[in-house]
């Protein structure tokens, strides 16, 4: 039975529809992995008795006729899931329990997937170790003591021990790619606008975006193309057909131009990560894809720029918990008080130091010497990337400047923990896709990923591409499972 | 720049989070560095261009304006901490 769990999502949708195992089967072969894997600490909350429900009944009288049909799913605690709470990785929601379900994990249930539990995440998505949660850090699989990266780390952790088929995050900075990277899976950011946002707990609105997380390519393709919707709901979702990303994967990509970004070779970079980057250029070479060195010379003020824009729209989100219209409430005898020490108690360390950097970019006399100097900046990194890709298709990054480190090493320095996101904050903020796949190994048998960055809904280059280089690299996940119990 | 604790104490009221002596001497640390590291941005010249504020190329679309008589005060009640009837309740405001 445990086979099932270590299957890809398309032969788990494929099986189930030629009759080959049920629905329940696969499900109990999911929560079994779940419950002997407590070690890893992926579950804020689990929803087993009715995930189990739901499959039987899928078996008696199931549609086949989904994109994920009879599919159980773990999503990061960060999608609202009507009447099952959501935390978003806080103390501030640990009583909050949404009455509305998010558009992105019903659009999942539409298409016949559904839901096998809640999975932990840095608060409210601020983090790149998943160490900031309330309810303590996630492991790696790859290492007990090592962290999953973050802030999707409980999704990618779940994801990489087969505690769940696929599964989806959000990712503001980095929160899907870096941890995908981490754990030698495959995470993929949307174009900003691709899925919708409604029913997410909001970290940073310009430049929050939902995604798949998965086992392979075609597992991504296919999640992507269940989980992406137009949605009025979302005033900043863009009505743009959805492609049908996995009957249109190939991994015929010759004659497509990739440019390789000098600037991505950062001071310090360890030798395996460009070592990795020569072979991801080999491998698409060897498809038939054509390299040209290209420059995007603003990168290195990428990530100054995010830690204004990123906080400042956060202290202004992160507003609306006061105590009095839901989640956690302190006592106080005025009314200031009373917000005061809801805030004060609620929120974690760097959540606090987010909304005070925000909310002192913001404050009178320095809004612009902050706020609108990291917007001008913001621009002068689009205008790199909208120049870059009037002559090449794709651009071919490392995910990350290192592999999985180890819980604890950067947690009381922001800066170096910051410094985590070097490679994929640009994306976000020019509202790219861009994707992380695994493509080999460092010195200590730790996973790295490569990124591809698309054109503006151009996912299905990035997916291609992405599938030209893991048939060459032919990466596959080593661990030995020694979290069961 | 550095943020002083003067500064933290500022900012953290009109953030409102308390915060303990020894809190506002480690942010005022922190949110040190923080700043300096993002001040590595005034080395660019900005001047002429314009900030990005939407990096969505289409205009907000417009709903038609139809009533949406959607019946969820109880739903929106829900998950208050203290609730009294239709009202979420508050520490005494005006005296």
């Amino acid at each position: 039975m445990h086979d099932l769990a270590k299957k890809t999502l398309c032969s788990l949708v494929e099986g189930i529809k030629k009759k080959k195992f049920t629905s329940e089967e696969i499900t109990n072969s999911f929560i079994d992995n779940s419950q002997k894997a407590r070690k890893l600490n992926t579950y804020i909350t689990t929803n087993f008795d009715n995930a189990l429900e739901k499959a039987k009944n899928f078996d008696k009288k199931g549609n086949f006729e989904g994109l994920l049909s009879g599919i159980p799913i773990a999503v990061k605690d960060l999608f609202c899931t009507k009447d099952i709470k959501t935390t978003a990785g806080s103390k501030m929601l640990n009583n909050f329990i949404p009455t509305y379900e998010s558009t992105v994990t019903s659009n999942l249930w539409k298409e016949g997937a559904f839901l096998l539990g809640k999975l932990n995440c840095d608060e409210f998505a601020m983090g790149s170790s998943n160490e900031t949660s309330f309810f303590d850090n996630v492991i790696n699989p790859y290492g007990d003591k090592l962290t999953p990266g973050g802030s999707s780390g409980g999704s990618a952790s779940a994801l990489a021990a087969n505690l769940t088929p696929v599964t989806i995050g959000t990712d503001t900075g980095g929160s899907i790619r870096q941890p995908a990277s981490f754990t030698g899976t495959v995470g993929l950011k949307p174009t900003y606008g691709r899925c919708s946002r409604y029913g997410i707990v909001a970290f940073a609105s310009s430049l929050d975006q939902a995604g798949p997380m998965t086992q392979n390519v075609e597992d991504c393709a296919l999640l992507l193309e269940a989980m992406s919707s137009y949605d009025s709901k979302d005033s900043t979702s863009v009505n743009i057909k959805v492609d049908n990303y996995k009957k249109n994967l190939t991994e015929k990509v010759k004659g497509l131009k990739i440019g390789i970004p000098n600037e991505y070779r950062v001071e310090d970079m360890p030798d395996e990560i460009d070592h990795l980057w020569k072979k991801g250029i080999e491998f698409l070479k060897d498809a038939g894809a054509i390299i040209k060195d290209i420059t995007l010379p603003h990168t290195k003020y990428a990530l100054p720029s995010y830690y204004i824009v990123a906080p400042a729209e956060a202290s202004s989100n992160l507003a609306r918990y006061d105590g009095v219209k839901y989640g956690h409430r302190s006592k106080g005898d005025s009314l200031v008080e009373m917000y005061e020490n809801t805030r004060s108690e609620g929120f974690g360390d760097e959540v606090k130091r987010r909304i005070l950097i925000g909310t002192y970019v913001l404050s009178s006399g320095y809004y612009d010497a902050y706020y609108i100097k990291a917007q001008k900046v913001r621009q002068l990194i689009k205008n790199d990337f909208d120049k870059v890709f009037k002559n090449v298709d794709a651009v071919l990054t490392p995910s990350t400047p290192s592999a999985a480190f180890k819980v604890g090493d950067k947690k009381d320095d922001p800066i170096s923990m910051y410094l985590n996101d070097v490679f994929t904050v640009p994306v976000n903020l020019a509202g790219l896709p861009a994707i992380s796949v695994p493509a080999g190994y460092d010195k200590n048998r730790l996973p790295l990923g490569l990124q591809l960055i698309g054109k503006a809904f151009d996912e299905q280059t990035i997916l291609n591409l992405s599938l030209a280089i893991e048939k060459r690299a032919g990466f596959k996940r080593e661990i030995n499972e020694w979290w069961k119990q | 720049m550095s943020i002083d604790k003067d500064t933290v104490k500022h900012i953290s009221k009109l953030a409102r989070i308390s915060l303990d002596d020894k809190k506002v001497d480690s942010l005022s640390k922190n949110l040190s560095s923080i700043i300096d590291f993002i001040e590595k941005l005034n080395e660019l010249n900005t001047d002429k261009i314009i900030p990005l504020t939407s990096i969505i190329e289409a205009s907000l679309s417009s709903r038609k304006d139809e009533v949406n008589n959607e019946k969820i005060r109880d739903q929106i009640l829900k998950n208050s901490p203290e609730k009294n009837e239709e009202f979420f309740v508050v520490p005494k405001v005006i005296e």
